[in-house]
């Protein structure tokens, strides 16, 4: 997995609330048997008008948010659908940061595996960060990792949490299995004992 | 100390605990379906690894499947692919399939607990968000990015932080006309969509213990609609009569212990819950949605909300964002909305049950002209089940279309679509822009309701047919 360390990046601001996965990546793009070329998909039905021509209303067809590596996203990001063609299909357009008051479960974890950084932040907090992405070409932000800080086009700088281990998964680009993998022994003697305790678990 | 269930089938699953709280859980059975799968199946062959436990793996293919005939294979390329992807995958790596002209083929989430591979207790993983479902068994079950997906066909296990526990309290009794669908979307509709997001919910009391499996199932299903990943109903003799003879299911001298077991798993008197939520469903009217998000649930009888009336910014632009979705006049009446189609089926009422509460509304009547309705069986044996019985006949005669089994316009990944303008009362569980197709228009409801729809071509009150 790629690592994340720090980005210094354009923010495109996105102030609405449950952008479900289907927003993200529409189904009809879910037909793919590959992890690449879905950024070209993104957004689809917001991001094209019906001859396929871009809408020019949507913020990443904006010339300011074109190069966009950061979303600043209403509340409940990434609900719906377990697909993780919703992060590929982000990563692929070069988003790596997605700035929320709330995500959901499935889709913050998904972030993780691709070396994506989901931030968490307080309503406040999005409020000034959604401000500092409307500036258009001034919408920079540097997002630090190892410092878990956000800095602003002002200078200012917010903290935000992230749990220790998904942290270091991150910083380093672990693999999971890789991981689990070492751990075999453990695997193997919970099914053994499971075998003993309930054999109608296995077929 | 006592443990909520959810806390007890956790505990039970535990391989290893890291210093910092990570988990490091077993899962004890693992559905695999075409679309979210093809790229964790490469990545093991990628990485040369191959799958720890075929037997604990069952593949379906569902959302690409045609849902009219489908001896001449699939059409649309792109679906096809996938479908024969997975087909090769499972061979490769061995895995338990049943092919798409197999009788057992359907929704994953229907295939699982007819086979009875859906057990009390077990952890159930899926990569579908819609794997909530099987908790109606007082099994651990939740939906996986393909990346886990990857993850649990390599190693059997999963890296996941211990959920909160939250308990939803259903109290009273269901009215006639209403069901398992309008007790969830209440339940949503109080919540929120965000609402449950980093809980497992815990559904208990009267109302709850009422309902049949397939009620249960349907009630679990639009768990993740309320942002939990896993809902859970403590299993009881219903669960075990369910369960019992069915072709994967323990038998003999496993399945006495199993059930003694199973009898252990329930929720501690005295455990404690970081969030209860009470409902009293003794005056529940048939309830619908009128956006295009779950949590804009409302009674029938209810008015479309006016923004104008919500101080919160972010949330007022939500409500007009979906009023203009939706055609709507900001305030005005649900009752009454003309419609033009109308779906049955879907995991969350796809099941014999549903199919029967659907016969009995339309039985002796006729669809609305100019309505176009689907009903679309689970899976092939709840097919056969509702044939046997005469439901396919009733429906046919009342001018729906039978059809064979599949994901179908729950999502429209296959021809089953909604086109731009299109409304549509669907028993599905998502009424998110265009989900049942660019442009479309979606009201979730109770199969009862959605047959009501049917009939008058128009949004209306089941219980007003009489
Ligand atoms: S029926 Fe709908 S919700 Fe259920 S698995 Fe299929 S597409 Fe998903």
């Amino acid at each position: 997995m790629e690592k994340f360390t720090k980005l210094t990046g354009v923010a495109a601001p996105m102030p609405i609330r449950n952008i479900d996965t289907d927003m993200i990546i529409p189904k009809q793009f879910l037909k793919t048997i590959k992890r690449e070329g879905l950024g070209k998909n993104l957004f689809d039905e917001m991001r094209y008008l019906d001859d396929g021509s871009e809408n020019p209303e949507f913020v990443l067809n904006q010339d300011a948010y074109r190069n966009a590596t950061i979303i600043v996203a209403g509340d409940n990001f990434g609900c719906g659908s377990s697909r993780e063609h919703a992060p590929w299909a982000l990563n692929d357009f070069g988003i790596k940061v997605i700035i929320s008051t709330s995500f959901a479960d499935i889709f913050y974890n998904n972030c993780f595996k691709n070396g994506m950084l989901p931030i968490r932040v307080d309503e406040d907090t999005l409020n000034k960060l959604m401000d500092d992405a409307e500036r258009g070409a001034n919408a920079t932000l540097t997002v630090d990792l190892v410092s878990q800080t956000i800095t602003g086009p002002d200078g200012g700088e917010v903290k935000f949490e992230i749990d220790e281990f998904r942290k270091h998964c991150l910083l380093e680009g672990l693999d999971d299995i890789g991981l689990t993998q070492q751990k075999s022994d453990k695997i193997d003697d919970f099914e053994a004992k499971r075998k003993a305790d309930q054999p109608w678990m296995y077929r | 100390m006592p443990k909520t269930l959810f806390d007890k089938i956790w505990d039970a699953h535990l391989v290893d605990v890291q210093d910092d709280g990570t988990c490091l859980i077993y899962i004890d059975r693992h559905m695999v379906h075409e679309v979210t799968s093809p790229q964790a199946f490469e990545g093991l062959r990628t990485a040369g690894r191959s799958v720890h436990r075929p037997q604990a793996t069952l593949a379906v293919a569902d959302h690409n499947v045609p849902t009219t005939d489908r001896s001449k294979g699939i059409a649309n390329p792109e679906s096809r692919i996938q479908v024969e992807t997975l087909e090769s995958n499972v061979e490769e790596f061995g895995v338990p399939y049943f092919k798409t002209d197999d009788i057992r083929q359907g929704v994953v989430h229907i295939v699982g607990p007819e086979q009875g591979f859906t057990l009390p207790g077990a952890t159930i993983v899926c990569g579908d968000s819609h794997t909530a479902t099987h908790g109606a068994f007082g099994s651990l079950a939740f939906g996986i990015g393909t990346s886990e997906v990857e993850h649990v066909l390599a190693t059997q296990t999963l890296l996941q932080k211990p959920a909160k526990n939250m308990l939803v309290k259903v109290t009273g009794t269901l009215p006639d006309h209403c069901s398992a669908k309008d007790v969830v979307l209440a339940i949503i509709g109080k919540i929120g969509t965000a609402g449950g997001t980093g809980y497992v919910i815990e559904y208990a009391g009267e109302a709850i213990e009422a309902l049949s499996m397939e009620g249960r199932m349907t009630v679990c299903n639009m768990t993740i609609e309320g942002g939990a990943r896993a809902g859970l109903i403590a299993p009881d003799q219903k669960t075990f009569d369910y369960i019992q003879g069915r072709p994967m299911a323990p038998k003999g001298a496993a399945w006495e212990q199993a059930v003694e077991y199973w009898k252990t798993l329930h929720t501690d008197d005295g455990a404690s819950f970081d969030e209860v939520v009470e409902l009293d469903v003794t005056n529940l009217a048939p309830q619908i949605t009128w956006g295009t998000s779950p949590e804009n649930v409302l009674s029938i009888e209810d008015n479309v909300p006016n923004p104008a009336d919500e101080p919160n910014a972010e949330k007022k632009a939500s409500i007009e964002r979906a009023i203009g979705y939706m055609d709507f006049e900001a305030g005005q009446a649900i009752e009454g909305v003309a419609i033009n189609t109308v779906f049955i089926g879907s995991c969350t009422n796809g099941r014999i049950e549903d199919f029967r509460e659907a016969a009995a509304i339309a039985k002796g009547r006729k669809v609305a002209d100019g309505v176009r309705a689907l009903a679309v069986p689970g899976s092939g044996l709840v097919k056969e089940q509702a044939e046997e019985e005469g439901l396919d006949k009733i429906f046919v005669e009342a001018g729906f279309e039978w059809r064979e089994p599949g994901c179908s316009m729950c999502l429209a990944m296959n021809d089953d679509r909604l086109s731009p303008g299109d409304r549509c009362a669907s028993t599905s569980n998502r009424n998110f822009e265009g989900r049942q197709g660019k442009g479309g228009r979606t009201h979730l409801v109770s199969p009862a309701m959605a047959v009501a729809a049917a009939i008058k071509g128009c949004l209306t009150d089941v219980r007003k047919l009489g």
